[in-house]
């Protein structure tokens, strides 16, 4: 559905995105991870043809983005990084003006503009001016415009930027809820975030892509990505030896009165939460931390790195 | 290009902008139109039927020079501050329909504001003497038509920033310009004033508001305001190699 081949985007002097390939099948859901500033937005901005590559190709739906811009722009919702709003407009003029703009047919309007209102439970809303909503509101309507005319593909800009964590967790599920038929892309700087929600994970760093895997995949590369923090009652050399003794933890060591590790993922957690409480020890408690995200690409960079190395 | 001038429209009228600046102009020139009037009553033996009229849209230019700016300097500078610019390129829109969309809603509301200051010579048609009414309607098309060339001048200085404010103060100073670049006979000599004033709006403007009218007026004033739509689209396009802030 999406072929990106060689892009390269310059701007001036300024490289924001170097030689990025990759294919995006039908249907598929892939989230673009990546710190601020790596190109995400660029290349998503390309594939919704808002400015065409400095070289490379980028197609969408068979068609080339720079030769037949308006073929692909009817192909694609976009979803820009803290959804522009005219603050003025009611939900519903501001979804009319869209669903002209995008040419929709006269006949469809109506039921599309129902549709996507429906699809992103704004119907108590849809009389209300877009600049009195709150953000995870507004985060909506900008998903609203991006549905309508129901695109095949759906480029979603960070679309839990900013938000609480509930309004996150709802905007999750409102793009889970989108998966299926459409062709989506998501990004975020969150990895947890990522993992749930797509099937392959395309991971940027400085205008490269650094990695490219399925979520699982990723996690296995990453291995102790969790950081783990334990508190139990129970002496603290047989706690020692019991955690060492739980496959997938790393790293024991003791912080500050309490056991920090490694581990792979939270299945590990599960299995020291019953290893301790089998032994008859009581959990006070157990938390976990996640990498940061320039920690996990020092790990996939050095990762990758190895053979090479060791190939050398 | 209808969804875009329908969107302006709306947005004209619900921000109300265009109620005030309209009710301005109605305002001022309809002082203007009362200060003339007994000016040539009190002063006698001036030609009302057409005079007055020289006078009356002479005026109005001027009101136009300061109201117009305000009228564009929302247009893109506000898009491009608020971030829906970009969503307007993901849409299957050429680049000229976005500009030609918000150039005629700011045309349709000039015409609103021009439109009701007809009642003036109609008023003046019931109580004094008849009005010439050919030389009137020229008048206004030379109006319209500079009123048209400062939209579009507007147009392109919104598109460079992201400040109204700006917009409109640099459109404001460049239309100003255009004035009085030939009033300084001596310093710019006879040579380049003959180039000037073939390029200054307000001489071009002077043989509509006696009610004439010149063809090559009417074909500079269109060149002038299609050179700086097109010119508004180029701008546009810069995003290519600029980026999109």
């Amino acid at each position: 559905m999406i072929e990106v081949a060689h892009l390269t985007k310059e701007f001036g002097d300024f490289t924001a995105v170097r030689d990025v390939s990759f294919t995006i099948a039908p249907g598929e859901c892939v989230g673009f991870l990546g710190p601020n500033g790596a190109g995400k937005t660029t290349t998503m901005r390309v594939i919704a043809g808002i400015f065409p590559p400095t070289s490379g190709t980028v197609r969408v739906g068979g068609h080339d983005v720079q030769r037949e811009p308006n073929a692909t722009r009817r192909l694609v919702g976009y979803f820009p990084e803290n959804a522009p709003y005219y603050p003025e407009m009611s939900i519903e003029e501001y979804l009319a003006f869209v669903a002209r703009a995008k040419r929709l047919p006269r006949a469809a309007r109506r039921s599309e503009i129902e549709r996507v209102i429906r699809a992103t439970s704004l119907g108590e809303m849809r009389r209300r001016l877009v600049g009195k909503l709150s953000k995870g509101f507004r985060q909506r309507v900008g998903l609203a415009q991006a549905l309508l005319g129901d695109p095949q593909v759906l480029i979603l800009d960070e679309p839990t930027s900013g938000l609480d964590p509930e309004q996150v967790a709802e905007i999750r599920e409102l793009v889970k809820s989108l998966r299926g038929q459409r062709t989506i892309i998501f990004s975020s700087h969150i990895l947890s975030e990522v993992s749930q929600v797509a099937q392959r994970v395309v991971i940027i760093n400085r205008g490269r892509v650094v990695a490219e895997d399925h979520p699982d995949g990723l996690a296995r590369r990453i291995e102790g990505a969790v950081t783990v923090h334990l508190r139990a009652e129970a002496p603290e050399s047989e706690l020692r030896l019991l955690l060492s003794s739980v496959p997938g933890v790393h790293d024991l060591a003791v912080v500050d009165g309490r056991f920090r590790f490694h581990a792979r993922d939270e299945a590990v957690l599960r299995e020291v939460s019953r290893a301790v409480t089998a032994r008859g020890f009581l959990l006070l408690e157990l938390s976990r931390e996640s990498l940061s995200l320039e920690e996990i690409f020092l790990r996939l960079v050095h990762v990758g790195d190895e053979p090479r190395q060791g190939a050398a | 290009m209808i969804a875009i001038l329908r969107k302006e429209l709306v947005t004209y009228f619900s921000s109300l902008l265009a109620y005030v600046v309209i009710t301005l102009f109605l305002g001022v020139s309809g002082f203007y139109f009362y200060s003339n009037l007994s000016f040539f009553l009190l002063s006698g033996g001036f030609d009302v039927a057409r005079g007055l009229w020289q006078f009356q849209l002479h005026d109005m230019r001027q009101i136009m020079l300061t109201l117009l700016p305000l009228l564009t300097m929302r247009l893109f500078a506000e898009e491009r501050r608020l971030g829906t610019l970009e969503l307007l390129w993901t849409y299957p829109l050429r680049d000229v329909q976005i500009v030609l969309g918000k150039y005629l809603a700011s045309l349709l509301v000039l015409l609103l504001m021009l439109a009701p200051t007809l009642l003036f010579p109609a008023l003046l048609t019931q109580t004094h003497a008849p009005v010439a009414i050919g030389a009137l309607l020229a008048g206004y098309l030379g109006l319209f038509l500079l009123g048209a060339a400062f939209l579009a001048c507007g147009i392109l200085i919104s598109a460079l920033t992201d400040s109204q404010v700006l917009a409109a103060a640099v459109t404001f100073s460049l239309l100003l310009l255009f004035w009085v670049m030939t009033w300084n006979e001596a310093a710019v000599g006879a040579p380049a004033l003959s180039v000037l004033s073939k390029l200054s709006l307000f001489d071009r403007f002077y043989v509509f508001s006696r009610g004439g009218i010149d063809s090559r007026d009417v074909t500079f004033f269109v060149l002038f305001s299609a050179v700086f739509l097109a010119w508004t689209v180029l701008a546009l396009g810069s995003r290519r190699w600029r980026g999109v802030k």
